[in-house]
């Protein structure tokens, strides 16, 4: 029952592949196509260590199936870094230790990455608020927070932003 | 419960993988009502958010999935004969961003605050968070106090559903098993009117323990030409204060007629589950609606004092 | 000499990896002909397994077995797991069978497992399977375990009374004959979990030609895992592995070996195909061990001035259907009440209780809140109820750092007597009490309430034995390349292990951190290990990590002396290369040392030298190390709805001598992020007939990025006089006083209305019903 085709760019590249309709988006990534950064915490859309972008949005992989995925262009944590250096979001994480098992990270930083293309300049209210879809058991959150301020702060600094 | 009991272990141990299902994608209403229609055990997928977690927990097991995202025709916000006309596949967040619907109901830009996180407005829509029905949900409330009319498609065509008269008890509805909702409507109310949405849930996103939905039509003389006061998280269903709203209507608006009508709120009967006893909702609804009726009354241009207790600033 | 490195705040070195999405956790990890396993589970707290019906489930696609208890190799098939921490106060130390037998105790227990082609298809075949149960009555609530007509968690045992023991120093008659003034409270705390972000999960390969069985786990505790499997299996120790690679958050529940550690190998064997098992979080909120339930009533004797004279009280703990960690949570907790005050005499009786729920196994505090949390309450009673202010109270009371160290009169858990080493209490009231501007807080608050707003202050001190033993391993090894190789039996979770011990390697060897290459929680790499609880690393791999190193140190010294032909007083060590100070300093790098340190096939090694440049390290502390500090919460109520909100929070933390700020910051921000939790939040609810009501993230409250504010963080270092680094533990302390401080904040927030709470969780709702109670509403109403 219920094997057909979809086609989904992840990350600018595109795979064609032949599933399971109930296969999930995160096990698609995971599994299909061996990007394990996207992590699994719940499959029932409350941890948000699944997050990826789906078309650009913030979007929970373990709540959409690989066939709706179809046509669409997901980024994944592996994404982020451009060239093999990591991006100004990453290394703002390390200065601010902003992970400590780094399992929802993945999902912080899909998410973290909506918000500051959005809003260049949040607030820590906004911040907080943009990561509420996204739980942390180990860091008690303000690791991460710093790190969203201080990415936000050097973006805004770089020339051409 | 019995001494003996032969048991199929079922769906109450631990699986998080749904059932094989088999994937339809229409492009057209017509398309997907007549595959709602002719599928077995068919389900709607709209964003997802609420019906996928049931598939996963097995809660919930189709045979067909039927994903509107393709279906031009139920997207769209459009004003036309004093309603507002919102497609139902429009996204949550979509709705939270548009200009035209804080400008014509801010009622529903204000109730969106409180739905979720970005991630679940970003995927779910407003004809899913109707059809799931959830008692606690918020957009439902806002259809309520709005006096809202569904537009109902199945193979036999659209037919206008009144609000009042779509719910049909705990998470379920007066749809037919092969109907959808294509769209909604919600009447609107006098530019200037006065709009209040509270709820208070334990964590920011979270589903309302309680939460009060409030329409105020104020006259230059500060007398109230009209009131609507829907609650959801307390019953089955959004609840219109009905009594509330009487005691509103032809008054004028003050801090104590506030508390008066939201006392009308003490006469209902909750749910009681893990989450609240009934008699906290009750409270909660009480006290809720004199918040969401001063946000009103203020943005009505009416300055009620305000009671000096913490929250309700 | 290099840069120091113990005390800085490096960055971590695990982050990049993790940070681009190429961390490597055990789900991460795939093998060839890989199969998947479903576990069946019990759906009842209490029945006898009958029968399990597997044809249906065998015919389905890509199912290639069912297993159940008969189906297991002997010795796990008939023996139970082993107790890991016995004690002769356990009158029936009961450990589950891997896979159940005859009996099933709670909901979740598992009762066969189905391994298939993917996860997906063994989830469809275990709903197909077939298993007959006959009821047994159940026992829910521990309270109603104890008394005389309650059904047995067990159908063979006559009580469910699992133990009983009695904790006491000093004349406690006198105490209270002589009061002037005894106060009593009634407290309970609830049911929680740890509920780390990733799952467990196993993964386990047979490589039969050499019969070597390899199992990646996430858990705490690898080595402990290897020897019950061992065990369990009938196997040389030898012939198995156990990784713990990248594990998304320990908590303590990933310390405890389970049923799912066993059967996945064995099924691994018996099919001769690598078998993976990640559990979902269905199953994680019904089988993973959970921390709490605990009953007490207590007094306390005060004289005129608020002087403790006594303590003593009864504590009811629920240890669930089985003590696979034994009685350590109920004994830390009675232990840990007497805290930072002078307690001149003390009685504790204990009661621990068998109910047919998951069991109760330490989660991070591990029974160290719950102490904390009655005798704060009770310190907050003595201040109200004498009229004195709160921080007066305690520091009347407090042992004063001149007492150091200080013996209590009890034994604590790690069998020896419970004497504090080190500590300045009075201090790091005082710093926090500064940090957090309690001096002016009633100005803050009548601002507030102009505003309409309302809020409260409270706070807490305790004190934590960290730091256990027996041990924890490292080896330094410097190779060939010249980096340094290190090997412990230390675990991480995101503690960040890695980095703390190449900080204290790189100090004792002057090597660049970045050429560490270090090996944790691989039984394969190190012979003996224990594992990650009871905030035990820093201090035991830590101190052997500082031992190892200085030994090898030694080596590379004389042995570069030799070879440079100076003194060894000459020779300084510098980014990785040995350096003489005299003449044109001649030089030579660790990896030259270390190929000549390999020696010559055939050639006999000068007199003195000996074979390689390497250490192993295994530390063994006398006693545990006791931190201590302060918390102070300020928290917003909404008295309408009852809704909480911290918005301030100040710590004033001691654990001895710090490695890495930036770790022990990350913490104890993340163990206060618990405690706000346990507070406001968390509470694992179960009905009377033991049935779980709370199994997914909507039930179960974790603190979102809103609900947990970034709190100001100040050291206090008392520098721990037992062990060679002056360190003490850090990765509890965050959540041990939060619950108390949080509560009396509430308390205070609200004293206008003269409500009291002894509870945590506390709900609104609760909040709520204390004040209709007490009036408040018509007060309000009337305004």
């Amino acid at each position: 029952m219920g094997r057909q085709g979809t086609r989904v760019t992840v990350n600018g590249k595109s795979y064609a592949r032949v599933v399971e309709a109930r296969l999930t988006l995160a096990d698609f990534l995971r599994h299909e196509l061996n990007l394990t950064g996207t992590h699994l915490g719940c499959e029932h859309g409350v941890c948000g260590a699944c997050t990826v972008l789906v078309d650009g949005r913030s979007t929970r992989a373990c709540l959409m199936f690989a066939v709706q995925a179809n046509g669409r262009e997901v980024t994944t944590v592996e994404g982020l870094a451009s060239n093999g250096e990591l991006s100004v979001l990453q290394q703002a994480f390390i200065d601010n230790h902003g992970l400590q098992c780094g399992f929802c990270t993945p999902g912080m930083l899909i998410t973290l990455t909506e918000l500051l293309r959005e809003n260049p300049d949040p607030s820590e209210r906004e911040v907080r608020e943009a990561l509420t879809g996204n739980l942390c058991r180990c860091t008690g959150y303000a690791g991460i927070v710093a790190a969203a301020l201080d990415a936000a702060q050097r973006l805004r600094a770089e020339p051409g932003s | 419960m019995d001494d003996a009991t032969d048991c199929v272990w079922f769906a109450s141990g631990a699986r998080m993988k749904p059932a094989p299902f088999d994937y339809h994608a229409p492009k057209q209403l017509k398309e997907a009502v007549d595959l709602l229609a002719s599928l077995p055990n068919a389900k709607i997928l709209a964003g997802g958010q609420s019906l996928v977690p049931m598939m996963n927990f097995r809660y919930v097991i189709v045979d067909h999935l039927v994903d509107l995202a393709g279906v031009e025709d139920l997207r769209g916000i459009a004003v036309t004969d004093g309603r507002m006309r919102i497609g139902a596949m429009m996204r949550q967040r979509e709705l939270e961003v548009s200009r035209e619907i804080e400008d014509r109901c801010p009622l529903l830009t204000e109730a969106l605050r409180h739905v979720g996180h970005r991630q679940t407005r970003n995927r779910g829509t407003i004809g899913g968070s109707l059809a799931h029905a959830d008692p606690a949900a918020e957009l439902p409330a806002v259809c309520a106090a709005h006096d809202a009319v569904l537009h109902v498609a199945s193979v036999r065509g659209l037919r206008q559903l009144p609000f009042r008269e779509f719910g049909a008890g705990y998470m379920a509805t007066t749809l037919q098993p092969d109907e959808m909702i294509a769209a909604i409507d919600l009447p609107l109310w006098r530019s200037g009117h006065g709009y209040g949405f509270r709820e208070f849930a334990r964590r920011h996103g979270d589903f309302a323990l309680a939460g009060a939905a409030a329409l105020l039509d104020v006259g230059a003389d500060g007398v109230v030409r009209r009131a609507a006061l829907a609650l959801c998280g307390v019953a089955a269903s959004p609840l219109r204060v009905d009594a509330a709203e009487t005691r509103l209507t032809g008054q004028p608006l003050d801090a104590a007629l506030i508390r008066s009508a939201a006392a009308a709120a003490w006469l209902i009967e909750p749910i009681s589950d893990i989450h609240a006893s009934a008699d906290y909702r009750r409270h909660l609804a009480q006290v809720l609606s004199v918040r969401a009726l001063t946000d009103a009354a203020r943005r009505a241009g009416v300055d009620v004092s305000r009671t000096q207790v913490s929250g309700d600033a | 000499m290099g840069a120091k490195q113990i005390g800085a705040r490096v960055k971590r070195l695990e982050d990049p990896a993790l940070l681009a999405g190429r961390g490597r956790f055990v789900d991460d990890v795939k093998l060839p002909a890989m199969l998947h396993a479903c576990f069946a589970r019990s759906p009842h707290a209490h029945a006898t397994l009958q029968s399990i019906d597997a044809k249906a489930a065998l015919a389905m696609p890509g199912v290639h077995a069912v297993i159940a208890a008969e189906d297991l190799p002997e010795p796990m098939r008939r023996v139970p797991m082993p107790m890991l921490l016995p004690n002769p106060a356990i009158a029936a130390p009961r450990t589950q069978h891997v896979l159940a037998r005859s009996e099933v105790c709670y909901v979740g227990q598992p009762v066969a497992v189905v391994i298939a082609e993917t996860r997906y298809a063994a989830e469809d075949a275990a709903a197909a399977l077939s298993v007959q149960y006959e009821l047994l009555k159940p026992v829910g609530d521990c309270r109603a375990a104890v008394q005389d007509d309650a059904p047995t968690a067990h159908r063979d045992l006559t009580s469910n009374v699992l133990s009983r023991f009695r904790l006491a120093y000093g004349d406690i008659d006198a105490a209270f004959t002589d009061a002037a003034h005894v106060f009593e409270e009634e407290i309970w705390q609830h049911r929680g979990g740890g509920m780390a972000i990733e799952t467990r999960a196993v993964l386990a390969s047979h490589d039969a030609a050499a019969d070597v069985l390899t199992v990646w786990s996430g858990t705490q505790t690898p080595h402990i895992g290897r020897r019950v499997l061992a065990d369990l299996m009938n196997r040389e120790l030898e012939t198995i592995r156990v990784i713990a690679p990248d594990v998304g958050g320990g908590f303590g529940p990933k310390a405890v070996f389970y049923p799912e550690e066993a059967v996945i190998p064995a099924a691994a064997v018996l099919l001769g195909r690598p078998v993976k098992w990640i559990e979902d979080r269905r199953e994680h909120f019904l089988c993973a061990t959970q921390e709490r339930d605990q009953y007490w009533e207590v007094a306390i004797a005060v004289d005129a001035d608020g002087k403790i004279l006594g303590l003593r009280g009864r504590m009811l703990h629920d240890t669930g259907a089985f003590v696979p960690w034994g009685i350590v949570m109920p004994y830390i907790a009675a232990a840990t009440v007497p805290g930072p005050y002078v307690v001149p005499a003390y009685q504790l009786d204990t009661v621990v209780a068998l109910t047919n729920k998951v069991p109760t196994t330490p989660v991070r505090g591990a029974g160290r809140p719950q102490a904390v949390f009655v005798m704060e309450r009770l310190m907050d009673r003595v201040a109200r109820e004498l009229g004195l202010d709160r921080a007066e109270v305690r520091r009347r009371n407090f042992i004063q750092p001149e007492q150091m160290p200080y013996e209590v009169g009890l034994l604590f858990r790690d069998g020896k007597p419970l004497v504090y080493d080190s500590g300045d209490y009075p201090k790091g009231q005082e710093t926090a009490l500064t940090f957090a501007e309690y001096e002016s807080f009633p100005q803050r608050r009548k601002s507030a309430l102009d505003a309409g707003r309302v809020i409260g202050i409270g706070f807490a001190n305790y004190v934590e034995g960290t730091g256990l033993g027996p041990f924890e391993g490292v080896t330094v090894r410097v190779l060939p390349s010249g980096k340094v190789a290190v090997a412990t039996g230390a675990t991480n979770q995101g503690q960040g292990t890695r980095t703390t011990l190449s900080q204290i390697v790189a100090e004792q060897l002057d090597c660049r951190i970045e050429d560490i290459v270090m090996t944790t929680g691989d039984t394969a790499a190190i012979s003996q290990g224990v594992g990650a609880f009871a905030s035990r690393q820093a201090v035991n791999a830590g101190c052997s990590a500082q031992i190892a190193g200085q030994a090898v140190r030694t080596q590379l010294v004389a042995l570069a002396a030799r070879t440079l032909g100076v003194e060894a007083s000459d020779i300084d060590l510098e980014d990785g290369q040995a350096i003489a100070s005299s003449g044109n300093r001649p030089s030579i790098t660790f990896g030259e040392l270390a190929r000549l340190a390999q020696g010559i096939p055939g050639v006999s090694l000068p007199l003195g030298q000996a074979a390689g440049l390497e250490n192993t390290a295994y530390y063994t502390p006398q006693q545990a190390a006791y931190c201590s500090g302060t918390h102070v919460a300020e928290v917003e109520v909404d008295v309408m709805t009852g809704g909480v909100k911290v918005v301030k929070y100040t710590v004033a933390h001691d654990s001895g001598r710090v490695i890495n700020p930036l770790i022990v910051d990350g913490q104890v921000q993340g163990g206060v992020a618990h405690g706000i939790g346990n507070a406001l939040l968390e509470w694992m609810q179960y009905d009377e007939n033991a049935q779980p009501l709370t199994t997914s993230f909507a039930d179960y409250l974790l603190p979102m990025t809103t609900d947990v504010p970034t709190c100001t963080i100040a050291h206090v270092e008392t520098v721990n006089p037992l062990n060679p680094l002056g360190v003490k533990g850090a990765g509890e302390g965050g959540t041990i006083p939060a619950p108390a401080a949080i509560i009396a904040a509430i308390e205070n927030a609200l004293s206008p209305f003269g409500v009291h709470f002894a509870e945590a969780p506390l709900t609104p709702e609760r909040i709520v019903a204390a004040l209709r109670a007490a009036g408040a509403y018509e007060r309000l109403f009337a305004a």
